[in-house]
């Protein structure tokens, strides 16, 4: 990632389906798509853009396991090694009734960490200001943006007939 | 894209609304000022729960002798507030995860405010316990920690430390689950306003963009949080129901506590949802987005959990004639027809007999018997509990202990203010955040508007794009040896072997760029992506293209593609390249999602 400023150059479609063609179509002609910013998941969009399948699950697995063994061993280190009390006249060590727990942990752990990482991951906290190329992404509109830095003036011009021909509604420039 | 929706389906968000009427809709409750009903209601639940507040300090001043509890009754109102509330909870949990696993598309309508309802139920629900200990400053003793004193444990062997578990997981999984869904809306209402609104917002929006990879990662993150919240809604209502069953009362000492306790729980939380929306719907002007298919849905729903807890009531009542065990016998009789009698047929009408009326198509879909049943149901759920609890132990093994439980106005007072709290959060939630969840009632428009499905369609349900065809923009000149569709149509020209003429380019185009593939029937738009992305762009393509070739596609993309049959589409694409439309569309009606 660039850490000067970047030159965006980016257009707005009123429609996912044409948002949809219009990435299918920047794909064809091998034009490098910056990102592109919708105001709900449009779905099929993943695969045109290339974007690679999500590992947060992977993640959340193993966090679910951590949570798995730190309560099962814990409770188990507990009542038969640290302070062993009989409890209702059962052994130690019973299993069964460690289940709630170790199952409750389970899910707290996974479901802590899944949403840590992806805040993180994202680069999304309290107090992050993203720049945000147009208020209507999040409304309405459905944003394709190039990055332009030293683009020349026929590279531009290639842009901007990309975003006319594919009925974009409004084509903008912004550095960010 | 739309999915794939049966057009006898009732549409979901009604008004022909378009991406950004429903924006104005849902976020205009947080951007005006409150009206009259809100303020006034506001005010009432302030009231409430400031009685409440004062009856807990009261408590804990006075000690907890200052309930009616007594050597026998040693649960009276508390456990039973907190058992209602904790059930209210269940219902977001199921609207927002388990829904989400069956794909209901109604429940976006309803998932952001029963979320929120499930939360603030969780925060009334775990004020019970906590003033029930007495020493509330103590209550960090639940917790497993370190201490001076061994360290001595916690004894992970009790249900009412599994509670403690349990709760306070659901609670926190919860919270993470209605934020991160609240996380794209209050980037929404952000992008609409100015100066400190804008700061607060982008704040509690954590700098959202709405990049295709975070909605990406989001859809993953909200599925997994579904899975996981899953079995976790149906583990805390079967825990709390341990509190009951793993205890050797009469009564109590039941194996079928678990299931008829989460059926109880789903049903009550229905209820409390039902309650809140249709005041919400007509106060907050959302008829368009919780229409009346999102009621009937609902009542679908109490119809079925409310005959589960009918059946398990019933069946308590054989067991414990079946068992030939005296105390269990007695028990029952007792509930009926002992000192609690009116607690006991107060639950059985509102909680058996109410929930059958919903068999009747009138009954469901009326707005004002919805409402008031809804509220009989939460009365009847309110004396399940209290029959469960108070008349058990008002009558044990001793005769010379059995008593009369009633609360004091202690007890009563704290039970309004939980009313009040739940009202004052529930009040100030309206105004803060989109009671709707905003993204995802844009996610179904397409599939479930009523501009595109239900009897007052506009469109087909799978609107074509129409750039996709449409290329007299002469997009392609831009391309100077820079695109192969440029090339195919230069070799087009050249076979033809003479000048083409103006008119006939587009076709050439049309045929050369991309074909909506999806016209095959069993290709949706998943499937496309996948065959565009192996570079089968059109119905020639997919004409000329083996079932094996495509097969290893689909099998490359999944286990939830490699399913496909993609045996007629080749054929059918070639139906289609040669612009037999209406034999197409006679073999589609015979075909089965594609398949012979």
């Amino acid at each position: 990632m660039v850490t000067d400023s970047k030159e965006v150059f980016y257009g707005l479609y009123d429609d996912e389906e044409d948002l949809l063609v219009a990435v299918q179509r920047a794909k064809n002609a091998h034009l490098d798509i910056m990102d592109v910013y919708t105001p709900f998941p449009v779905h099929g969009l993943d695969p045109i853009l290339g974007l690679s399948e999500s590992r947060l699950h992977i993640a959340g697995f193993v966090y679910g396991a951590t949570g798995t063994l730190t309560a099962f061993l814990f409770m188990t280190w507990v009542f038969t090694r640290d302070w062993p009390i009989i409890f209702g006249g059962k052994p130690y060590w019973s299993v069964p009734a460690f289940i709630p727990i170790t199952f409750e942990l389970t899910v707290l752990f996974a479901a802590i960490g899944m949403v840590v990482s992806f805040y993180t991951v994202c680069g999304l906290a309290p107090g992050v200001e993203n720049p945000i190329l147009d208020d209507r992404i999040t409304d309405d509109k459905f944003c394709i943006a190039f990055q332009t830095n030293g683009f020349s003036s026929s590279e531009m011009n290639n842009l901007k007939g990309f975003f006319k021909s594919t009925g974009a509604s409004k084509v903008s420039t912004k550095v960010i | 894209m739309s999915a794939v929706v049966s057009s006898i389906r009732n549409p979901l968000v009604t008004g022909n609304k378009s991406y950004h009427d429903i924006t104005e809709d849902l976020c205009a409750p947080t951007e005006k000022a409150p009206g009259l009903q809100w303020v006034i209601g506001f005010i009432l639940a302030i009231t409430l729960f400031s009685f409440g507040a004062f009856c807990i300090i009261w408590t804990i001043w006075m000690g907890i002798g200052s309930w009616n509890l007594n050597r026998t009754i040693n649960w009276g109102w508390d456990i039973t507030n907190f058992v209602w509330w904790i059930g209210i909870g269940h219902a977001g949990t199921l609207i927002s995860a388990i829904l989400l696993l069956f794909r209901q598309k109604w429940r976006t309508g309803v998932n952001r405010a029963a979320e929120a309802m499930t939360i603030f139920a969780v925060m009334c629900a775990g004020l019970f316990p906590l003033i029930h200990m007495g020493r509330l400053w103590l209550a960090f003793f639940i917790f497993p920690y370190p201490n001076t004193r061994g360290p001595l444990w916690v004894n992970f062997n009790s249900p009412l430390l599994w509670d403690v578990f349990a709760i306070s997981t659901y609670f926190t999984v919860s919270l993470l689950f209605w934020y991160t869904g609240l996380v794209p809306d209050f980037a929404t209402v952000r992008d609409r306003a100015s100066g400190v609104r804008k700061k607060i917002y982008n704040t509690l929006s954590f700098g959202w963009t709405g990049s295709a990879k975070h909605w990406q990662r989001w859809e993953y993150l909200s599925l997994v949080l579904a899975g996981i919240a899953t079995p976790l809604v149906l583990s805390v209502h079967t825990i709390v129901s341990f509190d009951f069953a793993t205890s050797v009362i009469p009564g109590w000492h039941t194996t079928i506590f678990p299931p008829y306790f989460v059926a109880g729980a789903i049903f009550s939380g229905f209820a409390m949802v039902l309650t809140l929306m249709l005041v919400a719907r007509k106060v907050l002007n959302l008829k368009d987005y919780i229409t009346v298919e999102h009621i009937e849905s609902m009542n679908k729903i109490i119809l079925l959990t409310g005959s589960i807890v009918g059946v398990a009531y019933l069946t308590e009542l054989f067991v414990a004639w079946y068992s030939v065990y005296p105390y269990e016998q007695f028990a029952f009789f007792n509930r009926a027809l002992g000192p609690y009698y009116w607690s006991y047929w107060g639950m059985m009408i509102c909680n058996v007999i109410t929930p059958q009326l919903f068999w009747s198509k009138k009954m469901r879909t009326s707005v004002f018997w919805t409402f008031f049943l809804s509220i009989i149901i939460n009365v009847g759920m309110w004396f399940e509990r209290f029959v469960i609890i108070a008349t058990t132990l008002a009558r044990d093994y001793i005769p010379s202990s059995w008593s009369y439980y009633v609360p004091t106005w202690v007890e009563i007072g704290i039970f309004i203010g939980t009313i009040g709290l739940f009202f004052v959060l529930f009040l100030i939630f309206t105004r803060v955040a989109p009671v709707v969840a905003i993204a995802e009632i844009k996610s179904i428009l397409k599939s479930s508007g009523d501009q595109y499905v239900g009897k007052d369609a506009k469109h087909h349900s799978h609107p074509q794009p129409a750039s996709a065809y449409d290329d007299s923009n002469g997009f392609l000149q831009y391309w100077d040896g820079n695109d192969s569709s440029h090339d195919s149509i230069t070799i087009l020209k050249s076979v033809s072997g003479e000048a083409t003429s103006v008119v006939a380019e587009p076709t050439v185009l049309k045929a050369s760029l991309k074909d909506d593939l999806k016209k095959v029937e069993g290709i949706g738009p998943k499937i496309e992506g996948l065959l565009n992305a192996a570079g089968i762009n059109t119905f020639v393509d997919l004409a000329n293209a083996s079932v094996e070739s495509i097969q290893g596609i689909l099998n490359a993309a999944g286990s939830r593609y490699s399913t496909h049959n993609p045996g007629t589409w080749g054929r059918q694409a070639q139906m289609a390249a040669d612009g037999k439309w209406d034999e197409l569309k006679a073999w589609q009606d015979i075909l089965d999602g594609g398949k012979e």
